[in-house]
């Protein structure tokens, strides 16, 4: 079975669709690419599947021995504000709330999960930096710390590049691939098509009525695969 | 002056208002920091009036012990503010708004309508800015004072993790399964609580003062929410009790004079970070 089944999910707000009859299912292992214009609804789909919004028909069901609370998540925007005080370490360390459960306090084992995925970001020699101090793409690798923190098996990466330069940008790709290689499974969004059909197994197109899901080689031989990728200028294609 | 000081700390009265006004103030101050970073202190605000319309419900309705009342009514409108301010419908502040300002009016009325003393501008202004009722208290409400502000320190430490979490990022927290919505009650009523506490020291006009200056100062010279919390915690008691110490030298007004220092203090904390760069 799927780590994710989503059958024929209608998403939206307050009963106004925007995502019809989607269906797809995720596998362990898989790196899932979902792509798709501006405002069509990917970063909705991804709060959907996190449970922090109802679809408002369909239904998502987790496989595999996966629970909705296993998921790790970078979010688009964090609404995180300016000012915040805290530290890489203090943000990484909250990343195991679901793993700490219904104790008060973070044990040995906690602080070992968030040192050790500090380490994979290469992020140690910031941990008691502050937050806000950071770069966008320092800002980024914390954010992964603190997701990779939540989850052993699937995590949900809305853009996890934009804002960030060609190198940082190649840098984070290197990570996230290297994170599927030790067997995370990956679900990102992302508008770099050309990234995506050279790192993803499988595509989710969504777009008003017209969606696309199948993996990588299908997408590639697909009409609306073959129309996007031209015109996002995806040179591998 | 030591001597002064000395002859005052004889009257039970004196160290109950210490005791009660050091509480008092690790409480707001600990919650403080989460209030502003949540951008919840409007809640603190309108709370803080609502407080004043409900002391003045339960002298009209002669209610001896007014805190059995005010207590229930504040924590009741807490949650009803979280609740509006969560509907997408109703603007969040603007509801704020109209119950803040809706309860000090009735309130005033209610005082003028019904009067319980011959005094009653002295009487708003003793709840408006708290002058002398922290030098009145009772053992009993001493001793409330001290349980609930200690429930309030324990369950802070104990949930200090998650407030962290909720704090920093709501749909992180609320992904991996953390039940926001129920730390979100537990911050409202336990401001709520604080807020009544708080009554009794500063009066309800400067209660927000006493809840965000610690904070604000502690954000400045620190960059750690764990450091920001103790720092905030330290400063709003050494705040809260020069306060008090200089009100009974100096015969100023408590509630005001705690605020006053508590502003300079924000001050020194600015110009710290402004020197530091
Ligand atoms: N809280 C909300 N309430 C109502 N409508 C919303 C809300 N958030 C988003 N929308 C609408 O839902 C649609 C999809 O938004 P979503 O954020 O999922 O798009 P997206 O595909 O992630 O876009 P982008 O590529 O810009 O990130 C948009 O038309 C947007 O206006
Ligand atoms: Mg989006």
């Amino acid at each position: 079975m799927a780590l994710i089944t989503c059958r024929d999910l209608t998403l939206g707000y307050e009963s106004h669709a925007i995502l019809e009859h989607l269906s797809f299912t995720v596998g362990a292992g898989d790196y899932l690419c979902v792509v798709g214009e501006n405002g069509s609804g990917k970063s909705t789909l991804m709060r959907t599947m996190l449970g922090l919004q109802k679809p408002l028909s369909g239904s998502i069901a987790f496989g595999d021995g996966m629970k909705q609370n296993e998921i790790g998540y970078l979010p688009q925007q964090t609404a995180i504000q300016r000012d915040f005080p805290a530290t890489v370490w203090e943000i990484v360390l909250s990343g195991c709330q679901a793993r700490a459960g219904r104790r008060f306090f973070y044990g040995k084992a906690d602080k070992a999960t968030a040192a050790h995925n500090l380490e994979r970001m290469g992020m140690t020699g910031f941990r008691n930096r502050c937050y806000r101090e950071l770069s966008g793409g320092q800002q980024q690798r914390v954010l992964l710390a603190r997701a990779l923190c939540a989850t052993r098996k699937l995590l949900l990466l809305d853009e996890p590049v934009s804002g960030l330069d060609p190198k940082v940008t190649a840098e984070m790709y290197g990570l996230i691939e290297g994170l599927n290689r030790e067997g995370v499974t990956i679900v990102m969004i992302s508008h770099d098509i050309a990234a995506a059909v050279r790192y993803a197994t499988h595509i989710l197109h969504v777009g008003g009525t017209k969606t696309f899901f199948g993996d990588i080689g299908a997408y590639r031989d697909s009409a609306i695969g073959r129309r996007f990728i031209a015109l996002e200028g995806g040179d591998e294609a | 002056m030591i001597q002064t000081l000395q002859q005052y700390m004889q009257f039970p009265f004196v160290r109950y208002a210490l005791i009660v006004g050091t509480l008092i103030a690790l409480c707001s101050s600990l919650l403080g920091v989460t209030l502003v970073l949540k951008r919840f202190s409007f809640i603190g605000d309108g709370l803080s009036h609502v407080a004043f319309g409900a002391i003045a419900i339960a002298g009209v309705l002669n209610i001896s012990d007014d805190m059995l009342f005010v207590m229930p009514f504040t924590v009741f409108c807490a949650i009803l503010l979280l609740r509006t301010g969560r509907n997408a419908r109703v603007k969040g502040d603007a509801a704020i708004a109209m119950i803040s300002v809706g309860a000090l009016a009735v309130g005033y009325l209610l005082l003028n309508l019904f009067p319980t003393s011959s005094n009653l501008s002295g009487d708003v202004c003793s709840t408006l800015f708290g002058s002398t009722s922290i030098l009145t208290l009772t053992q009993a409400e001493v001793w409330l004072c001290a349980v609930l502000s200690l429930a309030v320190v324990v369950l802070f430490v104990l949930f200090y993790n998650k407030l962290f979490a909720v704090t920093f990022d709501e749909d992180f927290a609320r992904a991996v399964g953390t039940r926001v919505e129920a730390y979100n009650l537990l911050i409202a009523v336990v401001i709520a609580v604080i807020i009544v506490l708080a009554m009794n020291l500063v009066g309800s006009l400067l209660i927000s003062a006493l809840i965000i200056f610690p904070a604000l100062s502690a954000m400045r010279l620190f960059k750690s929410f764990r450091g920001v919390t103790v720092c905030a915690a330290i400063l709003s008691v050494a705040c809260a009790v020069s306060g008090m110490l200089i009100s009974i030298v100096g015969g100023t007004p408590v509630g005001s004079t705690i605020v006053a220092v508590d502003i300079a203090v924000f001050a020194v904390c600015a110009l710290i970070e402004r020197v530091r760069g």
